[in-house]
């Protein structure tokens, strides 16, 4: 028989016979309560992260089920963060799995008043095409005096502190090819 | 640093715990302050008068600490007898034109250092004095013959830089500090005595600051001030000291160092300019001469390398390695010349990825009135951020002042992968390099920046591979072939590799480097950003190195990578004393050890040395010898051209050899100190987009009688990008407010909880009133300053969950000469009970405001 189908296993029974006697801890933990286990614990792995706000750098171990990132927590191997994490990086989860995040690439054209969405292929080679013809348009050979220039001025960048470094390092590689050298980010402002 | 950088704090409470004194000196009382020692409230912009207060304490106390000052720094070095103090001329250094509104800082030079060759740049000479600023904003300075400058060690001659700080700072008494700053003269004496008792052999004192220091328009001199202390105390390149820059994005430091800015190539080599570049040689004279000391006389290796990296077989000895396809400056081309370049039709193309100026930058409305004029605009982001939708909802529609149906600009949208979907790494504030690896693929067509970044090059360089355009030839030669791990997703590793760089010729050839003192100026070797080579040491990612923290030293040298050299205190050689030993057994760091190496003696430690490991303390160069070899054993600051560091800084800094305390560009306060009001070279755009508030004294001062600042809140992040689409974040800071003062509160009817407008001559912003001691009214300037405290996380949307009035949007557009970087820390402003008005009426709000400052709209003065 089932211990915790019988009389003993009433909450009021634990209360006045086990170590609980106010009754706020395991005296008054329900059977689906017990049962419980966190997320965390059958997650299919566990990835090495890192905190993608501040520049603390602080470890996390992002737990992924069904493809599926399920849960974000500190790291506690981290000589940074010692396992905590801030509010934010707290709530990095739900960064990612946002209901409101756009999957889909969206067009707006000029003078027009709604979003469309977009083949992404399609927008990749509108984008190049773009690039490609305010450069040729806007560039600018030499200099008054005759002093190379090898530029656009008709293309411009913001963007970088929130990305990864060989992000950066492809953004500013193709951009200087390219001749655009309005190229910055957070750190200017 | 409890707010914004909450989880770093712990290391100060750690410290607190034993024993340490915490003071925070900020204008309000935030968590940092709550669990502080002590807390200092000075009025926002004034922090040069109270760290020249310090400094003068310092000077007048004689409580520096000799022996490193001497040994380590340029306070025995004479200057040239041209050089004038803002003590001689009321607050400008020698070399000021004002027409040109610029110094020429020859007579701010050391004497005997041979004056800078200026290259032969006819019509840029206005740009000149800015591409020295430009240049030196990134690597140091040249400084040429400056391994042999004269020097005083009595530090007694009239004109030795010591003298020179104590004249300058003399006028920076505590009562001078108790009149700018508000802070009343025994806290002060507090702060100093507590500082200077904390320094010396035994003991060090940390500076933190968080990157509003820099947001001034004397932010450099700001940090500069900071140094002058630490360096005067023996608080650089030991454990415990330091100057720590809190930074808050992710890797706001890595995209300093493999640069996503207009200024810099990877690795804090200069872009070129135009008429002063025209070869590698000429370039590379204005990043170093042969006869200075330190490494960055190895320059041209660097350069070549990232060269070789970028264009592979292309880049030719014979042929430059490529550098005539460079891209060539003429000044300042940063993001706020660039918006203002938007506004006058000159750019047709923005991409922002992963940032939302609409809210995040100064002067909102500038901002999105530029996008508003676009040909067309690539928004990278998770969510539809303000900067993608001003279209259609931005302040502006709801003034009338433009109209969706107006607005030209063709807006593509693409998401991105976030951090868990692609991997990658981070470099954080401590210059840490950690990688994170990818957890999950990124969902419908979110791609990451690498994949978008690669694949946009792979299109471009497909269209162009058989063109004949010289203009092309770049993009053809790019290397650009790296390992796909799926459509659009590049290896990131390849990239770090490359970043890395490799020996392209010998018997290692197509190996890592293992650090960049095996870079080689001849081609043989490649290298994307010469700062961060070993990371990929050994065929490794270092980067993604784990060894838990309790398993290793207290150093933690196996958790992640810091450049360079993996190196976690930089210049810490200046952690043992002129003869090598530490100064003190409690702070040993590295030392030499002369049984080493059979007797031939080696540097060591808990951390890498920042020294040539096997060069003794008593090493003396041959004079005249130059770079690594011209350091003597006892020059720790081996970036420096003279191998120490600079108290004084003799090139290098546009505004200056040394703080001074201005007011801000906008202040209603005079000038206590000097007669010059403002940072005299400070970047200004005077035009009607971009009105200012008068300062004191001008007429219309008055109509703006109040200070603001603005600032960040721990639940929110930047312009909320990342935080104001979360329902967490959201719920927990749900909307803008406005910190003001009882006393401002019964000045000004402001009911805690109503409403407020605040008012400047830009627009004016809607906030929720939250009255509260924390703000304290300071007495300075001789009248009593009330301070307003707007948090800018929110904007005007329809996507987010919560939203608001954008602080920004009150801030204009004036700038640090140096690094133009913007003023958003402090400005002038008017504040008021209840909303502000709506639709048009806002604007002749605003309008009536700057009537009655008399602010004139072509002026802007």
């Amino acid at each position: 028989m089932d211990v915790r189908k019988t009389f003993l296993s009433w909450p009021v029974i634990r209360q006045l016979s086990g170590p609980d006697p106010l009754g706020r801890g395991a005296a008054a933990q329900s059977a689906r309560t017990k049962e419980l286990r966190p997320r965390t614990k059958t997650a299919d792995r566990v990835v090495d992260s890192i905190c993608p706000y501040c520049a603390v750098g602080c470890g996390q171990k992002v737990f992924v089920s069904g493809e599926r990132v399920i849960q974000i927590e500190g790291d506690p191997d981290s000589p940074v963060s010692r396992g905590r994490l801030c509010p934010k990086g707290s709530a990095s989860e739900q960064l990612v799995n946002s209901p409101s995040r756009v999957t889909t690439v969206l067009h707006r054209r000029p003078y027009t008043a709604e979003w469309e969405e977009i083949d992404l292929d399609t927008a990749m080679e509108m984008v190049a095409d773009r690039v490609l013809s305010t450069r040729a348009r806007t560039w600018q050979d030499l200099d008054d005096h005759g002093h190379p220039l090898r530029r656009t001025l008709g293309i411009a960048s913001l963007g970088g502190a929130t990305l990864d470094n060989e992000e950066n390092y492809l953004m500013k590689k193709l951009y200087t090819a390219l001749g655009a050298i309005q190229i910055e980010n957070q750190a200017r402002i | 640093m409890a707010e914004c950088h909450p989880v770093g704090f712990q290391w100060v409470m750690e410290a607190k715990k034993r024993g340490a004194r915490v003071i925070h000196v900020d204008p309000r009382f935030t968590r940092t302050s709550a669990v502080a020692d002590q807390h200092v409230a000075l009025r926002a912009g004034s922090d040069i008068a109270f760290l020249g207060g310090i400094v003068n304490y310092i000077l007048q106390t004689e409580t520096f600490f000799r022996e490193y000052v001497v040994a380590y720094t340029n306070a025995a070095t004479l200057v040239r007898d041209d050089f004038r103090d803002t003590e001689d001329l009321d607050g400008l250094f020698s070399g000021y034109d004002e027409g040109k509104r610029s110094y020429d800082p020859a007579s701010w030079q050391y004497e005997g250092m041979r004056e800078q060759a200026t290259p032969d740049a006819p019509g840029h000479a206005s740009d000149e004095k800015q591409r020295i600023g430009d240049h030196a904003g990134g690597h140091g300075t040249t400084a040429s013959g400056a391994h042999d400058v004269e020097r005083d060690e009595t530090m007694q001659h009239p004109r030795c830089v010591f003298q020179l700080l104590k004249r300058h700072y003399a006028r920076y008494t505590p009562s001078l500090v108790e009149e700018v700053c508000g802070v009343p003269r025994e806290e002060f004496l507090d702060v100093c005595e507590a500082v200077t008792a904390n320094s010396g052999r035994d003991r060090t004192t940390a500076w933190v600051y968080s990157v509003g220091w820099t947001q001034h328009t004397v932010g450099a001199q700001y940090i500069r001030a900071a140094a002058i202390i630490q360096l005067l105390l023996g608080n650089m390149g030991r454990p415990g000291g330091g100057i720590l820059a809190l930074r808050g994005h992710a890797s706001i430091q890595g995209s300093t160092d493999i640069p996503t800015l207009f200024n810099l190539l990877p690795g804090y080599l200069p872009m070129p300019n135009a008429g002063s570049s025209a070869d590698l040689t000429e370039y590379l004279g204005g990043i170093t001469t042969p006869d200075q000391k330190g490494f960055w006389v190895n320059a041209r290796a660097y350069a070549v390398s990232l060269l070789k990296a970028w264009f592979g077989e292309a880049a030719r000895a014979d042929d430059d390695f490529g550098f005539g396809w460079l891209p060539r400056l003429t000044g300042d081309h940063g993001t706020y010349s660039t918006v203002l370049g938007m506004l006058d039709g000159k750019v047709e193309g923005y991409f922002l990825v992963g940032e939302n100026p609409a809210v995040g930058s100064a002067h909102g409305r500038l901002q999105r009135l530029g996008m508003a004029k676009l040909d067309w605009l690539v928004v990278r982001d998770f969510q539809l951020i303000e900067s993608a939708t001003f279209w259609r909802d931005g302040p502006e529609i709801a003034t009338g002042e433009l109209s969706t149906a107006g607005i030209g600009t063709e807006v593509f949208f693409f998401p991105a992968a976030a951090h868990t979907e692609k991997s990658g790494t981070f470099t954080n504030t401590q210059r840490m390099l950690q990688w994170h690896h990818k957890a999950v693929e990124p969902p419908g067509d979110a791609r990451s920046d690498l994949g978008f970044y690669w694949r946009l090059g792979d299109i471009i360089k497909k269209r162009l591979a058989d063109g004949t355009e010289e203009r092309d030839a770049p993009i053809r030669a790019l290397t650009w072939d790296y390992p796909l791990l799926g459509p659009d997703d590049p290896d990131a590793e390849a990239v770090l590799r490359e970043i890395n760089g490799s020996y392209l010729t010998g018997e290692f050839a197509g190996r890592p480097l293992p650090a960049f003192t095996e870079m080689a100026d001849d081609g043989s070797t490649s290298g994307g950003c010469w700062i961060y080579t070993g990371v990929y040491a050994g065929g490794a990612n270092q980067a993604a190195r784990r060894k838990p923290g309790a398993q290793q030293s207290w150093v933690a040298p196996e958790w992640g990578w810091a450049w360079p050299a993996n190196r976690r205190i930089l210049y810490n050689r200046a952690s043992a004393d002129p003869d090598g030993r530490p100064w003190s057994d409690r702070k040993a760091y590295v030392w030499w050890d002369p049984a080493l190496d059979n007797g031939a003696g080696r540097w060591t430690g808990h951390d890498v040395p920042d020294f040539p490991v096997g060069k003794a303390p008593t090493y003396r160069p041959e004079p005249g010898t130059s770079g690594v070899d011209g350091l003597a054993g006892d020059d720790p600051f081996v970036m420096q051209a003279d191998g120490k560091a600079w108290l004084y800084a003799p090139t290098g800094l546009l505004d200056g050899p040394l703080p001074a305390h201005y007011e801000p560009h906008e202040s209603p306060v005079r000038n206590p100190v000097y007669g010059q009001q403002a940072n005299p070279v400070r970047e200004e755009f005077r035009r009607k987009e971009n009105p200012s508030n008068p300062s004191a004294p001008a007429p219309g001062s008055e109509v703006f009688p109040y200070v603001f600042t603005t600032y960040r809140l721990t639940e929110h992040h930047t312009a909320g990008g990342m935080s104001r689409w979360l329902s967490y974040l959201s719920e927990l800071q749900p909307e803008f407010f406005c910190e003001v003062s009882p006393a401002l509160a019964a000045e000004r009817e402001l009911e805690h909880g109503g409403w407020a407008t605040v008012v400047t001559a830009r627009s004016a912003v809607e906030a929720r009133v939250l009255v509260t001691e924390r703000i304290k009214p300071l007495r300075a300037g001789g009248k009593v300053i009330h301070q307003v405290g707007l948090p800018y996380h929110w904007g005007v949307g329809d996507r987010a969950i919560v939203q608001g009035d954008s602080a920004n949007d009150l801030l204009g557009v004036t700038l640090d000469p140096n690094v133009h970087i913007q003023e958003s820390k402090v400005s002038s402003c008017d504040i008021r009970p209840g909303r502000r008005p709506r639709g048009p009426d806002l604007l002749r709000f605003v309008e009536g405001y700057r009537h009655r400052a008399g602010i004139t709209v072509e002026g802007a003065e």
